[in-house]
């Protein structure tokens, strides 16, 4: 079972990413708002929907109660999605064809998770750590397009 | 010698040739009514967050949603079994070792505490003002009075476990016991053990969050917060397993008369529990920013692995128990299995033992080694999978076998014959089928990505709706989650009657009838033995009084064939649901 874990974190397309480090909460807001401003392409329900260039690092804010803003990614491109909470902790969940993927997002901590989606479509985001009476409707979306 | 010693308000129970100590007797089942009583509080809020998780039914409004589910959460997970595991300890220091209960006071006062703490936390949680979980992960800020709740019932608790400690030491040195102690009563003691332990990571986690709530402290950051939490989240779930495991080995001895084929094995894998299954808690970090993969490959790997050992060997050494018992004791050694179609099957204490110890092992065991592999985390980090498996092994497993003890502890506490002996019987099937099929379905709805802790499934009031669980294969799920919920509560309240109909309704006499245990106790007399739970390792009698036994219990000759192709099912079992598990992620897309 060891050989195993260690052999998929080393050889296997899907390992649970590492790179993390701290963040000021005023900070990341900052770099959000600065990305948004500068990548934005529209709106969906009130949330900016951004593209950042392709390979170019994406900023994804998890706040009370909403995942910021909806990202549209190209298909087969790898992106650096870094992911913090500018108040209390969530939970990114990335839903797709009856499975999910799930990390742990926390104020003062900028994760990094680099993903390269291979299929087109919409994809949600739902918040899966309780944070608050919002919980329930804390969502986000990744756009993947050709 | 101990057989002189001054009569200190001992009454004898022939049953189980005890000599019960009153002061013991009244705080175990003080504790243990009181664990019953938050069983069914706890029970009724689980009927309410249960029943409205399909779209077709929905009433509670979310804030209640979220209370209760906070409340259900801390009533049972903290303070149902807490306590009932303090019972259990006051009983094995006192009546399995045939000796007094000490500091009569103080452990009065830690029960104080304990009944006010969880008043607090849980009026606090129900009235709104700590609608944070009971994993209570800051920055999220209770009112300072739910913290301080939990924090007395962990004090309460750390103090009853000085006293079973105080106990034991006590009855040996003053020779009401000799010899080793009972198996039963050493894995209580590591249940004790690991408890001091986790018990103190998670005042530091508490008090740390007491203090920011009340502005002493300027803030608490939240990845430190996890890791000292989870020293207690996961660390009492240590207590649970040592805790279920010795009551685990009560049942044999009780239902089919049985002991373990190997004390020295036994007595090691208590061991280990106890050196290593701490260092598992990192594994509800794995999904987290903060930590290096060295170390969660370390904390998911050879420490952890050691505990899970652990954990096999005893699921080794209890059906082979029951297996050799039925063999030797009774007679019943046709082919590999008549030992278990024969057994006593509608013995609650044994139907909720076997039952606990298949969902354990089957369900809770394999789900809880596949969630804290690396990758596999990433699939199910808190989505109803991670509920799914607790409901597995602390439902399904430490409650069923709880109940499973206190259908004898009960009336040898209360003197009191049980009430409903047929509702008694049909119980632990009823409860087991319950807890099966809500936690299975919780597992389906998982692997979909069905959130936790959500009170609304179809996201359809989201800014960015998506109607991800209202489909078929979820809701299907969720009706599994419903109607097994149903069915659990129906057995979880007959297992109250039972036990509050005996409380108050049940005949008062001398000598409780308690079924088999009876029969056992009666037996071994007959045979110049000590009841099988007594025995210790070396197989003397601890009746103080009584002279060390020449005839040592040795069941060494026989073998239990039967067990070993179980075992060799169940490693099949686990090979299959891991290479499944790896299945799915592959069809994820890269990520790292
Ligand atoms: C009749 C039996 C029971 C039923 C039907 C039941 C049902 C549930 C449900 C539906 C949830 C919410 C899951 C979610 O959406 O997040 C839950 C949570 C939970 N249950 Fe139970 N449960 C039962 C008994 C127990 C027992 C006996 C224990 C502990 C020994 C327990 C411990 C918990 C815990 C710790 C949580 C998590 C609360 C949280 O997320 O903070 N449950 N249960
Ligand atoms: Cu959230
Ligand atoms: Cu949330």
């Amino acid at each position: 079972m060891f050989t195993a874990m260690v052999a998929w974190q080393a050889l296997g397309e899907q390992r649970i990413p590492v790179e993390s480090y701290r963040v000021d909460q005023a900070t990341f807001q900052s770099e959000v708002d600065a990305f948004v401003e500068a990548r934005q392409i529209g709106e969906e329900g009130g949330v900016p929907v951004v593209e950042p260039m392709p390979g170019e690092d994406a900023y994804l804010q998890a706040m009370m109660f909403q995942f910021r803003p909806v990202l549209q990614l190209q298909r087969g491109e790898t992106y650096r999605l870094l992911v913090s909470s500018t108040d209390v902790q969530h939970g990114l969940s990335l839903l797709k064809l009856g499975t999910s993927y799930n990390f742990q997002v926390l104020p003062g901590y900028l994760y990094v998770i680099r993903l390269t989606p291979e299929e087109t479509g919409e994809f949600s985001l739902v918040c899966n750590e309780f944070c608050g009476l919002g919980h329930h409707v804390m969502t986000g979306r990744i756009v993947v397009v050709d | 010698m101990a057989a002189e010693a001054p009569a200190r308000d001992f009454l004898a129970c022939e049953a189980t040739h005890f000599r019960i100590e009153r002061h013991g007797r009244q705080l175990a089942l003080a504790h243990a009514v009181g664990a019953v009583v938050l069983l069914a509080i706890g029970g009724l809020m689980a009927l309410l967050i249960a029943i409205q998780r399909v779209e077709a039914v929905q009433f509670i409004n979310d804030d209640w949603w979220y209370r209760l589910v906070a409340a259900h959460g801390a009533a049972m997970l903290l303070f149902w079994m807490l306590l009932f595991e303090v019972a259990a300890l006051y009983w094995g220091s006192t009546m399995l070792l045939n000796a007094p209960m000490r500091l009569v006071k103080v452990a009065w006062t830690a029960f104080g505490m304990m009944v006010l703490g969880v008043l607090l936390a849980t009026g606090m949680m129900l009235a709104g003002q700590a609608t944070v979980m009971f994993t209570a992960y800051p920055p999220m800020e209770a009112n300072p009075l739910f913290y301080l709740g939990v924090i007395l019932v962990a004090v309460g608790v750390l103090i009853a476990v000085a006293i079973f400690f105080v106990n034991v030491v006590a009855a040996k040195r003053e020779g009401y016991h000799r010899g080793s102690l009972p198996l039963v009563v050493y894995g209580l003691a590591a249940a004790a053990i690991i408890a001091v332990y986790s018990l103190g990571t998670g005042a530091v986690a508490y008090v740390s969050l007491f203090l920011w709530s009340v502005g002493l402290v300027e803030n608490v950051d939240p990845a430190f917060y996890r890791m000292f939490f989870w020293g207690i989240g996961h660390g009492a779930q240590q207590v649970n397993l040592a805790a279920m495991v010795a009551v685990w080995y009560a049942l044999v001895g009780f239902t089919v008369g049985g002991r373990t084929i190997s004390e020295s094995l036994s007595r090691l894998a208590f061991l280990l529990l106890i050196a290593f299954i701490h260092l598992g808690a990192v594994h509800h970090l794995l999904v987290d920013p903060g930590l290096g993969t060295s170390h969660r490959l370390m904390n998911t790997s050879y420490l952890l692995y050691l505990a899970v050992l652990a954990s096999l060997i005893h699921a080794f050494c209890i059906p082979s128990a029951i297996e050799v018992a039925q063999r030797e004791r009774h007679g019943f050694t046709k082919g590999l299995f008549q030992w278990l179609v024969r057994a006593p099957w509608k013995e609650p204490g044994f139907s909720s033992l076997v039952l606990s110890l298949v969902f354990f092992g089957f369900i809770g065991g394999v789900t809880g080694v596949i969630m804290s592999s690396m990758q596999m985390n990433m699939l199910v980090h808190n989505t109803l999978f991670v509920p799914g498996h607790f409901h597995g092994t602390v439902v399904a497993g430490a409650t069923l076998a709880f109940m499973g003890i206190a259908y004898y502890l009960l009336p040898l506490l209360s003197r009191r014959n049980l009430v409903g002996v047929a509702v008694a019987r049909l119980q632990p099937y009823v409860f087991f089928a319950g807890v099966a099929l809500f936690s299975l379905g919780m597992i389906r709805a998982g692997f979909y990505g069905v959130p936790r802790r959500s009170a609304d499934l179809s996201y359809q009031a989201a800014p960015l709706p998506t109607d991800s669980f209202i489909q078929t294969g979820p809701q299907l799920a969720m009706w599994a989650v419903l109607i097994g919920a149903l069915i659990a509560v129906v057995g979880g309240a007959m297992f109250i009657y039972v036990m509050l109909a005996t409380l108050f309704a049940g005949k008062v006499v001398d000598r409780p009838d308690v079924g088999l245990v009876l029969a056992y106790g009666a037996q071994e007399r007959e045979r110049g033995l000590p009841a099988p739970t007594m025995v210790a390792a070396d197989g003397h009698s601890l009746i103080g009084g009584h002279e060390p036994h020449d005839r040592k219990i040795s069941w060494r000759n026989f073998e239990a064939p039967g067990t070993v192709t179980l075992v060799f099912i169940f490693l099949a079992w686990f090979v299959v649901m891991y290479a499944l598990a790896h299945f799915n992620i592959a069809r994820l897309w890269p990520v790292g």
